[in-house]
């Protein structure tokens, strides 16, 4: 099961964070950079997997953009590791039109990851419920 | 792959910089975002951050209350809202514009309303409530993207409470002709089925529909309610295990669309939720498992593309081969498969070979061989998450021949390790390992000094617990346990010499009782040598008063002859005025028995572990004190039942409801005293162990076999000189020998290049891998046979699992001032912590078959239980019910509605019809039928009006109890002047003297609005118990396992021959017990709870008393059957 999805720049801040089960405001801050220390000071060669508490990160990296997924032991890593570069894929669909925006890539995450299950990873079905709504507003 | 990831970067740092469009003004605002971040960006510290929200903050807070912002602002000023939260800075002011964003806003605005209403509420946030109306709305839009939206919000968080009101709308959506629609739709429904499972228990035919979907991805989504409906249930769709081989077959054969495939694989994600759920479908099932060999074959033919994602598939598979029924053929493909993986010079790849890897060898510890050369490079590997993972397999391959190695290992990672979770973690393993395997006393000792000093005092409190009792209670050789325990002193005091601040906390303990108990075992160690070695630990500062107390402890079972006496007076007076109520017994203690050498004998015997210590439970010793105390004044005893009876008696109204204060916190106590380590447990460990002892005179509850016992494991043990056969190869043997001798697979590592540290890694391979090949020939299925163990707990006789423990509380406290010791506790309960770890393996399997042979017979399902025919006998009409249930009014009404129970239940004994609401046009009542097996739960609804009433929707809904509907559907109709029977099957969540539904009527007039009543039920926790036939043998095993108990004195019948039977006759018939055997002065008597909950009852006769002890595994059980025992004897 997917606990978090996290997106860090290099200097560890934060740039989008979702939760999936609830965390308390006041303990977001240490979680995220306790998790952002675990996978920052690792090199390009170790492994995309990290222990933390009792639950295993997964971090992947585009230029000096962190994607880090907190999961239990039972998820499967690799495919979050995967699962992490279709969303990017889906981003990069969708924002080589449009520059970032918080609230539409957490929208498109939304229709990638719910309660923590993956629900769907069809990049054009993600993109469906967006497209819609741009469409809507020309 | 690598030109998706250069397109992928070439777009990115527009994520980073988040520059607005150029030129556009439409993103003026959006921009504002864009400086924020920017600003912070720059910002590098913390308090500079702070500063700058604030600040925005303040102008968002302005700007969202101003009445000119219009929606398109608003928009935007959430998404700021969003994006300071994020940071950690709360604007709960922001919340309730959310919601208002999403009920006034359209499309994006919307979308951004409910987003941010998703993240800034949790589930339990009262706000949510506002957004229900909004989402109703939505839901029946005419506009597709605003239910695609209102669907999406309620899949992620809706209050459990208001399902019912949009239930039917989404339900309606399950046959919309758009496919996002209907895919939503099911994950709305999935996530009812999270929150609210009996909400929607009335619609699984409508999952199947969704499951055969003609778009995949509606199918998709339903797969995550059958994921988790067969988590729980495995047995119950058995026959969906063609349709899901079918579909995987589909998805892998290509069938999909070309758009579902990610990197040329067909949907890979949809692939792995299929293989688990066959996974779960096929494990000990052959007959399943033989349904899917032909889709799993074809899945790890298929998955040729070298692509992580392919892996990640077969990763799934080779999981769901070894954990199904095993077929030689496809092990043998998996087995392959996983050595792809761990010989991938990719690190993730590697990590997750290892990780089957690990998964795999607790079937088949062979397959640990033929890798055992990655195995040994991972375990040197700079990355310290594969090294962590290696150690994880070699934990599972552990055996009395590699143990030293394998422990030493896992030492070296501890001492670099710097995370605490991981310490705590590893410290256990070793622990565990040594006290198994270990190869003799040094080893075992100074390897517990080690996991002591570098567990410190975060490692779990059970670790020291066992490692003293397992000194204490020794082996089967008494000179081995001299040389074990001298060895033990020895190697304690040179530690103290040294450096005692260095010592963590919990290893200071250790040593103290340790010197307390054994130092004399070194004859040319003098007294006072220990003694004042103890009392410097007293004056470090370091030192915390709870080790304080267990030096003090051991300081007064040494303290002898004129030295000792000297140093106990002079530490005794430091800490007699102490602040710490604990130091200052402590001390006295000291004081006291230092000066009385002969009481010290007596309350502190040297190495008297041997007699078990008797232990008066009745505390018939202070019946002398009670009599006084009665003579003089005080009011009698009374238990807590009874005097929460005379309490809600005595008040007029009761607000509070019955019986729910006292069993829950009766619960937590059970719990504590089972489980952790506190003060509190005392009591119940003393009675918990006084058991067998009490009454070895009567019931031979002793003689009934123990397969299971806290000693269990030695029922298999194996003779020792099994494990002296299994020589060490010799060091020079070839890897690829030993992958030979492992295994008839060929596949060995021949490719490991570098000669020269060859040699040395071929040496660590056989100190490793050692007694692996030997051990075990291929156990696929079962675990791998119990190896040969140094330390044995010693055979104990069949009542040894109280004498055990008592023995040590014998060696440390006997006087009664000294039972609320601390070690003493500490003592016990690692008895107490440990005991169902080692039952728990072997005993639950075979309680389970007790229980499903006991009820047998009961299992059908529950329309078909009348024709087991009525029995009134067996379920007497309940005085208590009809003493709980207001009384009904109109007995005419009453005889008409029970003429309208349906057939299958007239026959059986119900409570009287009670009314439960009514207005105008609809009256409501119930009552319970009692079903050999079940308990029914009949709500009549009675049209008063002329006008015919369709679409009466009834919702039941329970803190304590399962509700499920037994008629097809819960939309009911009623003619006028009709009665419309509704029927719900009730079973216990969770055990109350009273439990209570609530529910709620809804219908509509053809003309008119909706109307909805609500109502209450409230029926007595005895109307869901029923007789349990065990054997005595049975009962037995049953009683040792249970957990949560209660005991109470209850009032004999008398006027009988023999009050006991005339007792237990009388609660037979009133609470339908069963009444397994009577022997003297004793019984026994078991109960469940519905469907299969067991309670077991002990009783015995005592002085005019029957002192009753209620057992079972359910919290809160034993208390309400006690409740119900003593209000069925005060009636009679």
């Amino acid at each position: 099961m997917i606990k978090f999805v996290l997106m860090v720049n290099r200097q560890g801040q934060t740039r989008l964070s979702r939760y999936f089960q609830p965390v308390e405001l006041s303990r977001r801050a240490a979680l995220e950079a306790d998790v952002v220390r675990c996978c920052l000071s690792r090199k390009k060669d170790q492994c995309s997997f990290v222990e933390y508490k009792d639950y295993k990160l997964v971090y992947r990296q585009y230029a000096a953009l962190y994607i880090v997924v907190g999961v239990t032991d039972s998820e499967n890593e690799l495919s979050v590791y995967e699962l992490v570069h279709n969303f990017v894929e889906v981003l990069d669909k969708y924002f080589s039109r449009i520059m970032f925006n918080l609230d539409r890539v957490h929208i498109i995450l939304d229709e990638m990851i719910q309660n923590g299950h993956v629900v769907e990873t069809n990049r054009s079905r993600v993109l469906a419920p967006l497209t819609a709504l741009d469409k809507m507003v020309d | 792959m690598s030109d998706v990831v250069e397109k992928t970067l070439t777009a990115l740092p527009g994520l980073l910089s988040l520059d607005s469009q150029p030129g556009s003004t439409k993103l003026s605002s959006s921009s504002k975002l864009g400086n924020l971040i920017r600003g912070i960006t720059e910002l590098t510290s913390k308090h500079e951050e702070e500063k700058l929200i604030q600040l925005e903050l303040t102008s968002i807070k302005e700007q969202v209350s101003s009445p000119n912002t219009s929606m398109r602002q608003m928009k935007e000023l959430m998404v700021r809202a969003i994006y300071c939260e994020m940071l950690g800075y709360e604007s709960s002011f922001s919340y309730i514009h959310a919601i208002k964003l999403a009920q006034q806003g359209t499309a994006l605005e919307k979308r951004v309303g409910y987003l941010a209403v998703s993240l800034f509420l949790n589930e339990s946030h009262e706000l949510l409530l506002l957004l229900v109306n909004t989402v109703l709305k939505d839901l029946q839009s005419t506009n597709l993207i605003e239910v695609c939206m209102a669907l999406t919000v309620v899949s992620q968080m809706f209050p459990k409470d208001m399902i019912p009101a949009i239930l039917p709308l989404v339900e309606e959506k399950l046959n919309h002709p758009k496919e996002i629609i209907r895919r939503k739709a099911v994950l709305a429904l999935y996530k009812f089925y999270l929150i609210a499972p009996n909400q929607v228990q009335h619609i699984h035919n409508k999952f199947r529909k969704a499951l055969c979907d003609k778009d995949p991805g509606v199918m998709t989504a339903s797969l995550h309610i059958y994921l988790q409906l067969i988590e729980e249930n495995p047995e119950g769709y058995k026959d969906l295990t063609t349709s899901f081989v079918t579909i995987l077959k589909q998805v892998v054969g290509g069938k999909l669309p070309m758009d579902f495939n990610y990197h040329s694989v067909p949907a890979p994600w949809l692939q792995i939720q299929l293989l688990r759920i066959l996974c779960l479908l096929g494990k000990n099932d052959q007959s399943t498992s033989e349904i899917m060999y032909e889709v799993l074959d074809e899945s790890l033919r298929r998955a040729e593309i070298n692509h992580n994602i392919t892996y990640a598939i077969l990763f799934e598979c080779v999981k769901c081969i070894y954990t199904i029924h095993p077929k030689s053929e496809l092990l043998e493909k998996a087995a392959k498969c996983i050595g792809n993986f761990v010989l991938s010079p990719k690190i993730n790849l590697k990590y997750l070979g290892l990780k089957a890897l690990t998964y795999v060898v607790q079937q088949d510890p062979k397959l640990a061989l033929q890798h055992q050369m990655t195995i040994i490079e991972c375990l040197d590997h700079p990355d310290l998450i594969i090294k962590r993972e290696t150690l994880e397999l070699l934990f599972r391959i552990t055996n009395a021949q590699n143990v030293t190695v394998i422990v030493d290992k896992m030492l070296e990672f501890l001492r670099v390790n710097k995370d605490d979770y991981t310490t705590i973690d590893l410290v256990g393993k070793v622990a565990e390992l040594a006290e198994k395997y270990a190869p003799d006393n040094e080893w075992f000792i100074e390897t517990m000094s080690t996991v002591f000093s570098v567990g410190g005092d975060t490692m779990q409190p059970d670790i020291p617990n066992s490692f003293l009792k397992l000194l204490s209670e020794g082996f089967d050789s008494m000179e081995e346990d001299r040389k074990l325990r001298l060895f033990a002193v020895d190697s304690y005091v040179s530690l103290l010499q040294e450096e005692p601040g260095k010592l963590p906390q919990r290893f200071l303990q250790v040593i103290s009782w340790v010197l307390g108990e054994y130092s004399y075992l070194r004859e040319d160690l003098e007294v006072d040598t220990v003694l004042r070695l103890l009392a410097k630990l007293l004056d470090m500062k370091t030192t915390s008063s709870e080790t304080k107390s267990w030096v003090l402890m051991a300081m007064t079972k040494l303290c002898e002859g004129g030295a000792g006496v000297s140093v106990a007076r002079e530490v005794s007076e430091t800490y007699s005025s102490s602040l710490d109520t604990v130091l200052r017994q402590r001390a006295q203690e000291l004081q006291h028995l230092s000066q009385d050498s002969e009481m010290r004998a007596r309350v502190l015997p040297r190495n008297a572990g041997l007699d078990p210590l008797e232990v008066d439970s009745s505390l018939s010793f202070l019946d002398g004190f009670v009599s006084e105390a009665l003579a003089a004044g005080a009011a009698p005893y009374k238990p807590p039942h009874q005097r929460q009876e005379e309490l809600a008696q005595a008040k007029a109204l009761s607000l509070e409801p019955y019986g729910l204060s006292l069993p829950i916190s009766m619960s937590s106590c059970c719990i504590t005293d089972r489980q952790s380590p506190t003060l509190l447990s005392i009591s119940s460990g003393l009675s918990g162990n006084s058991n067998d002892l009490s009454y070895r005179g009567g019931l031979k509850l002793d003689g009934v076999k123990r397969v299971w016992g806290r000693e269990g494991y030695l029922a298999q043990r194996e003779p020792v000189e099994e494990s002296a056969h299994v020589e060490v190869p010799s060091p020079l043997r070839s890897p690829s020998q030993q992958g030979g001798a492992g295994g008839s697979h060929s596949h060995t590592p021949t490719h490991t290049p570098t000669p020269e540290p060859e040699l040395e890694k071929q040496q660590l391979a056989s100190s490793l891998f050692v007694g692996l090949a030997s051990q075990s020939s291929v156990c696929l299925m079962g675990k791998s046979e119990p190896t040969p163990q140094r330390f044995r707990r010693k055979a104990n006789s069949p009542a040894s699992s109280s004498a055990a423990s008592e023995k040590q509380s014998n060696s440390m406290v006997s006087a009664p001032s000294t039972v609320d010791n601390l070690m003493f506790n500490n003592l016990l309960d690692s008895h107490i912590t440990s005991e169902p770890a080692v039952s728990s393996l072997e005993q639950t399997p075979q309680l389970s078959q007790g229980l499903v042979a006991a009820n047998g017979s009961c299992d059908e399902e529950l329309p078909d239980s009348d024709v087991n025919g009525s029995s009134p006998s067996l379920i007497g009409d309940d005085p208590v019910v009809a003493a709980e249930l207001a009384p009904h009014e109109e007995p005419p009404k009453d005889l008409l509605l029970s003429s309208c129970l349906p057939a299958e239940l007239s026959g059986l004994s119900h409570s009287e019809i009670t009314p439960l609401c009514s207005d105008q046009i609809l009256d409501l009542s119930a009552c319970h039928v009692q079903k050999e097996d079940a308990l029914v739960l009949v709500v009549f609804i009675y049209n008063s009006s002329d006008s015919d009433i369709q679409q009466i929707l009834l919702e039941l809904d329970s803190e304590e109890l399962e509700v499920s509907c037994e008629s097809d559907s819960a939309v009911q109709e009623a003619t006028g002047h009709s009665v419309a029977v509704c029927q719900y099957s009730l079973s216990v969540k969770r055990p109350s003297v009273h439990v209570e539904l609530v529910g709620m009527v809804s219908y509509q007039f053809p003309v008119g609005t909706p109307q909805s009543v609500q109502f209450s039920y409230k029926l007595p926790l005895s109307s869901f118990i029923r007789p349990m036939t065990v054997s005595t043998e049975e009962y037995g095993t049953m009683w040792l396992d249970f957990s949560h108990d209660t005991k109470q004195n209850l009032t004999l019948i008398s006027d009988d021959q023999e009050p006991l039977t005339a007792t237990l006759s009388v609660l037979k018939k009133k609470l339908q017990l069963h009444v397994v055997e009577i022997i003297g002065m004793e019984g026994i008597v078991a109960c469940r709870l519905l469907q299969d909950q067991p309670c077991l009852m002990h009783c015995r006769m005592h002085a005019g008393t029957m002192a009753v002890w209620l057992r079972s595994p359910v919290p809160d059980l034993p208390d309400c059957l006690m409740y119900f025992c003593q209000r069925a004897l005060q009636e009679h």
